[in-house]
């Protein structure tokens, strides 16, 4: 038996120490604890819960994208045209409002972000080898890294008489 | 169905399913469309370019795919935030699916002409 095991089932006896079930019951010193019980070495609380915040994230970011994406989509690719009028003139003419330009580093991170999360849980729920899934997770990654910033650098940067 | 098969093979699972395959493939059309406009910093004759493959016919039918995925994975979001926070979403699951299904057919016909009339009219003129 490993020495956390041995701290673990105590004779009641010792009960009052503060070790071991602690029950007063004789049977105690027989009982062996269940792989997945706490031990000392367990942490008795994780400083922050990642992945309820990953989880409140998804559908708040995703309540926004809604709106920032349709509206999106409908200036680029429905109203008055679509695609057809896409140009640098018709960036440069939209990128001149800081209205436009928020509302492109919003979308472009939060849709970044929730997308790369989505990823993570795809990843996390088909990449089955440790380090299959740490790869895919770290090339996810320095891509999102890379393209959150280029395009971040890209909205604050941008020259209209370039 | 067999007996006790509240979710695999039906209406929970496959909206599953579909939210997961849009979001994928929604994920790498972003990435690709980030680096595309990152053109406008290179010049206004490299971003033309690069917007002009958007105009081809072929792309701009893959246009519309984008806003059948997009339009999909946002209404069926909304859904699953009901199913979350809303105390009869769970209850009502099924019959929020199928509105979703319904209000993403009305929409995507909607979409058909404002969205491809640059194809039609390079087709048949006007």
């Amino acid at each position: 038996m490993s020495t956390d095991t041995n701290d673990l089932v105590v004779p009641s006896l010792h009960a009052h120490t503060g070790k071991g079930l602690g029950t007063g019951n004789p049977a105690d010193a027989f009982v062996v604890e269940p792989a997945r019980a706490r031990t000392r070495k367990t942490p008795r609380r994780t400083r922050t819960n990642f992945e309820m915040l990953a989880w409140l994230f998804m559908r708040l970011s995703g309540v926004v994208l809604v709106v920032l994406v349709l509206g999106h989509l409908l200036i680029n690719l429905m109203l008055d045209g679509g695609v057809s009028r896409v140009s640098f003139a018709f960036v440069a003419g939209r990128w001149a409002s800081p209205f436009w330009q928020g509302w492109d580093l919003l979308m472009l991170w939060l849709a970044m972000l929730h997308g790369a999360n989505g990823m993570r849980t795809v990843i996390n729920d088909y990449a089955e080898k440790d380090a299959t899934r740490l790869w895919l997770k770290g090339l996810l990654g320095v891509a999102t890294v890379f393209t959150v910033l280029l395009g971040t650098l890209v909205i604050f940067t941008f020259d209209p008489n370039i | 169905m067999p007996a006790g098969t509240l979710y695999r093979g039906r209406e929970g699972m496959w909206s599953w399913v579909a939210h997961r395959v849009t979001g994928v493939l929604i994920f790498f059309f972003l990435f690709a469309h980030v680096l595309d406009t990152a053109l406008v910093r290179v010049s206004p004759e490299a971003y033309d370019s690069v917007i002009a493959t958007y105009k081809i016919p072929l792309v701009n039918l893959m246009e519309y795919g984008l806003v059948a995925a997009i339009l999909f994975h946002a209404l069926n979001g909304l859904r699953v935030v009901a199913v979350d926070f809303w105390a009869k979403g769970p209850k009502y699951q099924k019959q929020m699916l199928w509105t979703v299904v319904g209000v993403w057919v009305v929409l995507m016909a909607g979409s058909f002409y404002p969205v491809l009339e640059h194809t039609l009219r390079t087709w048949f003129g006007g």
